[in-house]
């Protein structure tokens, strides 16, 4: 059996949680030992010095690499630095980039504007209007539908949240950037775009 | 002629600093993006050439020349406009006190390498230097916000913490030397210990030498001492400032880094000297050209060969601080102001003194009993 709370005194404490775990002396406390510090470490001047090792080392290990490269030798590359543009990054088959809206067999976009992505977007970056769809069996479609990719943070609650699995996220698709805010707006016909 | 010549080389010191500066900004990047692993700024190019990244060079004044020059609504104007020209031209000005060369003849008369001739060139320097803060705490003062003033407050009292220090790193050397003429400081370095070591600075005075670039490190205000910028906390005294007034600002610590560099390559790492290049008697400036290329070349133009050695002698000494001075800017963090505060006040004063102390003795001692160490 649970040892018995009192109920935090004075009643409506701000503190309350805090006031019942003392009052039951279930606090766990655990001593965590001050790491020792001798005179080498207290002494400033040596740590310094180690850490200026690691540096040089790198500095002029990665000198060396580079030169290496410029004559023309095969070996490690001096840097980890990826040149975006000219030399894309290959993410991983998770990654979540650009959305895309899925289509029905007959072409139409899957989405049946029940508006739970717009709800659950956390940067509340998706806007649907939602219209009564002329097919017997779908009762609602949506008109307009546009994600403010600057503004997505490419969470994937979305994709998470669709009933119909009618929105999706590429892995591999980076050429999002626009010169301009409006450009980053994307709607219904740019999210279903095959490319 | 001779005022001519004066003003022709102050001009002279003073783009030695601004070159420095500009190549400075490209050597930070650069050397930091290579200690981590990185390429670092690559993306200038002219028609193609990038040249290792060395048109940022170019590239980064126009940026900041071009760019809106911002005066927010509520800072005290006038101080705001002035501070960044304090901040940067009183270190520039420091830069016309070294001795970036010997006395050389050329056409019949003596030409001296040294911009500011002044027996008194060391205190030259580090007045201009503690002048220059001034600019950081007005800066401060004039943003009229929070933020900028703390930063200025921290400007100001990161001087007291390193300047008193900093005059006790050196005095060892300078009593060593006997004067604070900082010509004189270089031709008595001229010297050789049992005619094998070079009797530098930094042989005779490794204790100060070290305490130097520590406190040196600190008047620079980069990291690991650039609390009054400290961006992760308050951003800085500039942090009402943008365009090429920020720019300025910038350019501050590296020309402060150039001051740096250039004293301890003064008192520490020889001057222009070369060892065994030197002989010392000759011709009173204590240099003389290598046998072979004596005999070699034109007497008329020995001159200009020495000028251009003692200068590039010079300037590879300040690269090597220099390269050393950013390796330690990018491999510590900051300190807090406290363990400034500790550091100058409580470890380095005292040790400089007591370097101090010991040199004073060892002087005397050695002048007591007649030893000669060196020549
Ligand atoms: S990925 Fe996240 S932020 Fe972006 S649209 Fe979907 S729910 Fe909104
Ligand atoms: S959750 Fe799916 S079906 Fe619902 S509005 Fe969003 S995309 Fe359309």
């Amino acid at each position: 059996m649970p040892p018995q709370c009192s109920p935090p005194r004075g009643g409506g404490s701000r503190h309350g949680g805090l006031a019942t775990r003392e009052a039951c002396g279930r606090v766990t406390v655990r001593p965590v030992e001050r790491p020792e510090r001798d005179l080498a470490v207290q002494v400033y001047l040596l740590e310094v010095l180690t850490g200026l090792g690691v540096t040089f080392r790198h500095f002029f290990l990665n000198l060396g690499r580079h030169a290496a490269k410029l004559l023309g030798v095969d070996g490690e590359p001096g840097s980890v630095t990826i040149q975006y543009p000219e030399d894309p990054p290959a993410l991983g088959s998770r990654a979540r980039t650009r959305h895309r809206i899925l289509r029905r067999p007959d072409g139409a976009p899957r989405c049946a504007a029940c508006l739970l992505c717009e709800t659950v977007c956390p940067a509340r970056c998706i806007r649907i209007t939602a219209e009564e769809s002329p097919e017997a069996l779908i009762e609602k479609r949506a008109r307009t539908f546009e994600i403010d990719l600057g503004l997505c943070v490419f969470c994937g609650y979305c994709v998470e949240a669709c009933p119909v699995d009618a929105i999706r996220m590429d892995a591999n698709d980076l050429d999002l950037p626009a010169f301009d805010r409006k450009d980053m707006i994307w709607d219904l016909r740019r999210l279903m775009e095959e490319t | 002629m001779s005022v001519l010549w004066v003003l022709a080389k102050v001009a002279g010191g003073l783009g030695f600093g601004m070159i420095w500066a500009a190549f400075l900004g490209w050597v930070e990047r650069k050397q930091s993006a290579v200690m981590q692993d990185r390429i670092g700024a690559n993306r200038a190019d002219i028609l193609g050439f990038k040249a290792i990244g060395l048109f940022h060079i170019i590239a980064d004044p126009i940026k900041l020349f071009t760019k809106e020059d911002f005066v927010p609504q509520g800072v005290r104007k006038a101080f705001h406009a002035v501070a960044p020209s304090i901040s940067l031209g009183f270190p520039l000005l420091a830069l016309a006190a070294f001795p970036y060369g010997g006395t050389v003849e050329f056409l019949g008369r003596p030409w001296s390498l040294q911009p500011v001739e002044s027996p008194m060139g060391l205190v030259l320097v580090l007045g201009m230097v503690a002048v220059g803060i001034h600019g950081v705490v007005m800066a401060g003062y004039a943003s009229n916000s929070y933020y900028g003033l703390l930063g200025g407050l921290r400007g100001a009292s990161q001087m007291i913490a390193y300047e008193a220090c900093l005059a006790a790193t050196m005095a060892g050397a300078v009593f060593l030397f006997g004067t604070l003429d900082l010509a004189e400081a270089v031709a008595w370095q001229a010297r050789m210990i049992g005619g094998v070591l070079p009797a530098w600075g930094i042989v005779l005075q490794p204790l100060g030498f070290v305490l130097f670039l520590i406190a040196g490190a600190a008047l620079t205000k980069r990291t690991p001492f650039d609390l009054p910028e400290g961006e992760s906390e308050i951003v800085g005294y500039h942090v009402e400032y943008s365009g090429m007034k920020f720019g300025m600002f910038m350019m501050t610590d590296l020309i402060e880094s150039v001051v740096v560099a250039s004293l301890a390559t003064t008192l520490f790492l020889g001057g222009w000297h070369v060892p065994f290049l030197t002989a010392p008697g000759v011709s009173g400036a204590g240099v003389a050209l290598p046998p072979f290329m004596g005999s070699a070349l034109p007497a008329g133009l020995h001159g200009p060969i020495l000028a251009a050695l003692m200068l590039g002698s010079f300037t590879a000494k300040v690269a090597l601080v220099l390269f050393v001075l950013m390796q330690i800017r990018w491999t510590l963090p900051r300190f807090r102001f406290d363990q400034l505060l500790d550091l100058g006040w409580k470890n380095i004063l005292p040790l400089a003194l007591a370097n101090f102390l010991v040199t004073a003795w060892a002087i005397y001692l050695a002048k007591a009993w007649g030893i000669h160490i060196w020549g």
